[in-house]
């Protein structure tokens, strides 16, 4: 095969999805938010709805999610992405609404509004990005921060004494019965990616068929606030996070997963 | 056909909401203003017009969620009272910052803090000079009636649509609490135009942004201007006021809402004893009426700004008059929930001005 034949038209076996534009990502090589992000445009695109769509972005890494897509787009307060998203839901109920937000925004200023959206079973797929520490600001400890992790508001590790420990606001937000799918993935090899990206559809399609609430989780790198190689911190989350935060659905089909 | 009814403040602009078009309200529970949202759920107007009604979780939830409907191109609203104003004024800021449409009710009551549940005018400058952070406004309207509490919601709607801004109703607990006759207005439809600028998915055009945000200082400032320069054409376009016996009169009160019920009362007063006072009713707090006062102060001996404060907005009373400094200008208020008696005006105007 030469050249030319490579690039024909039908033998293209991959390419970038049209919902995102040519803009450079904002985010750090190696950092999880650029998969996911492009996951959620995929899906989007290949189920046919990017006309019908509204994203939310929250503050955080993803604040400037809306400059690399070509969907329309609220830029909300941090935390309260959720109430947005019901906003426009409640006016739109017919339209796809998501909400993309990282887990200061959603686990720590914005648990009111994310319990309430999900406890209210709001027609909307919530999409959850958890590095376990604030990115944008440079590296705080977040809610989801593991025991023990140190951050530059936790120099000395994060003791549980007296700051609390690791919230699981997946597992939280699976026993309201508002939720109707909820789900923890990864995007850090590519079996995990396709895996979620089967699941970011599945909540999609949920909130097609006017189901409830869909809630996905992605456990993801913050290479730079954790101060790691991309290689080194996947390995890390791995090794740290995986096991605190374990990967599988929490509820499908509005029932609870037990193992 | 218009109908007249006996109704109180907070039950008018609740039954105003529904026959102006509005398309949703959010709002969470506080007094004096909670049959704001009582009426509306008792009345379903998702039934009646299609409109929705949502409590949230909370005054912060509730204005967040008036953002994303507005940001929809919805006619949208919220109600609360100052602790909750005070909560929502972060997402307020927010709306302004997007240029997006919006009505937010305060039915102002006593602070600071919890406060008390008596009403005041004390959220002023909060109202007025931005509250939340960024150079903003809101244009804000003060009805002095029932019957303004229900003409001023179509007011409000349009003109939050026609400026892309929020716009504020400035109530306070005495207004909101008073029972009233009202002439009601016809039910309107509800609108079906999407604005250009609405988010609601991108078929068929290309995709729109709903942000306040901007890393670039350089468009972040020309944005800063271009929301100054539509403050100004509401400064040019949008002053309300009423005038009260002004024509011949050598001193002048200035009072809104509340206060200028009452103050009408203590001027009958001084009318009585041959002083002849009249009132000047603000009813945009912004834009304020300066240039009218700044008019009128010219030939009065005196002006009086009376308002349930410590005094506010005697500095826009102030400001406006600073081309008369021979004029003397005060302020009277009872505050932190007590409403001043039409004699006690009266005492503070004869005692101000060394009349008694
Ligand atoms: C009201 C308010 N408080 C604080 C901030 C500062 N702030 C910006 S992003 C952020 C944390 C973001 O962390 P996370 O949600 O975990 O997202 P990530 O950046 O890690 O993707 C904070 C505290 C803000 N913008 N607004
Ligand atoms: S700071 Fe962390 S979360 Fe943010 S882009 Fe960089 S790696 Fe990703």
């Amino acid at each position: 095969m030469n050249v030319n034949d490579i690039i024909k038209p039908e033998n293209l076996v991959y390419s970038k999805t049209s919902l995102m534009n040519d803009r450079e990502l904002s985010y750090c090589p190696g950092c999880g938010h650029g998969t996911a992000n492009r996951l959620v445009h995929e899906v989007i695109e290949e189920m046919g709805i990017g006309g019908e769509t509204i994203g939310v972005a929250p503050v955080g890494c993803a604040v400037m999610l809306y400059e690399f897509s070509n969907l329309d787009f609220v830029q909300a307060a941090h935390g309260r992405a959720t109430a947005v998203a019901t906003g426009l839901k409640r006016v739109m109920p017919d339209k796809f609404v998501f909400s993309y937000q990282g887990d200061g925004d959603l686990a720590a200023i914005g648990t009111g509004e994310t319990l309430h959206t999900c406890n209210r079973g709001e027609n909307i797929t919530i999409i959850f990005i958890n590095n376990g520490i604030y990115g944008m600001t440079g590296g705080q400890m977040a809610p989801t921060t593991l025991v023990g992790m140190k951050t530059s508001t936790s120099p000395y590790g994060r003791d549980e004494k007296w700051m609390g420990s690791p919230i699981d606001m997946t597992k939280l937000v699976s026993m309201l019965p508002g939720t109707y799918y909820v789900t923890r993935q990864a995007v850090h090899t590519p079996s995990a990616v396709r895996k979620a990206k089967k699941a970011i559809q599945k909540a999609f399609e949920v909130q097609k068929n006017k189901l409830g609430l869909s809630f996905v989780e992605i456990v993801s790198n913050c290479n730079s606030g954790w101060k790691m190689s991309p290689v080194k911190a996947n390995q890390w989350m791995e090794e740290n996070m995986l096991p605190y935060y374990p990967l599988g659905d929490l509820k499908v089909d509005g029932k609870l997963i037990t193992k | 056909m218009s109908e007249i009814r006996l109704m109180k403040g907070n039950e008018a602009i609740a039954e105003a909401a529904i026959r102006a078009g509005c398309d949703a309200y959010f709002g969470y529970p506080i007094t004096p203003q909670s049959e704001v949202m009582e009426y509306l759920m008792a009345e379903r107007p998702e039934k009646r017009t299609g409109m929705i009604v949502l409590q949230a979780e909370s005054e912060v939830a509730a204005i967040n969620m008036v953002f994303g409907a507005a940001a929809a191109g919805k006619r949208v609203m919220t109600s609360s009272s100052s602790p909750g104003i005070s909560l929502k004024l972060e997402g307020i800021s927010y709306i302004a910052g997007a240029d997006l449409p919006c009505v937010i009710l305060n039915v102002a009551r006593g602070g600071p803090g919890l406060g008390t549940i008596q009403p005041a005018q004390s959220d002023y400058f909060q109202a007025v000079k931005g509250g939340g952070h960024g150079d903003y406004h809101m244009l804000v309207l003060a009805p002095a009636s029932v019957q303004e509490m229900a003409d001023h919601m179509p007011l409000a709607f349009d003109l939050a649509f026609k400026y892309r801004t929020p716009v504020m109703i400035l109530s306070d607990g005495v207004i909101g609490q008073t029972m009233e006759k009202v002439k009601l207005f016809d039910q309107m439809p509800r609108s079906t135009e999407v604005p250009q600028w609405a988010v609601c998915g991108n078929a068929g055009r290309k995709n729109r942004i709903i942000t306040s945000l901007d890393l670039d200082p350089v468009k972040k400032e020309q944005q800063n201007l271009a929301l100054q320069a539509k403050y100004q054409q509401m400064r040019e376009n949008e002053v309300r006021y009423e005038k009260y016996l002004c024509d011949d009169a050598d001193y002048l009160m200035v009072a809104y809402g509340a206060s200028a019920r009452i103050a009408k009362k203590s001027i009958e007063y001084a009318r009585e004893k041959g002083i002849k006072v009249g009132l000047l009713r603000p009813i945009t707090l912004f834009p304020f009426p300066s240039a009218v006062i700044a008019e009128l102060a010219k030939k009065m001996k005196g002006i009086l700004s009376v308002e349930m404060s410590a005094g506010q907005m005697v500095e826009d009373v102030l400001l406006a008059t600073r081309q008369t400094p021979q004029v003397p200008v005060k302020h009277f208020g009872r505050y932190g929930g007590v409403v001043h008696s039409p004699e006690e005006i009266f005492e503070a105007f004869l005692k101000h001005f060394n009349l008694g």
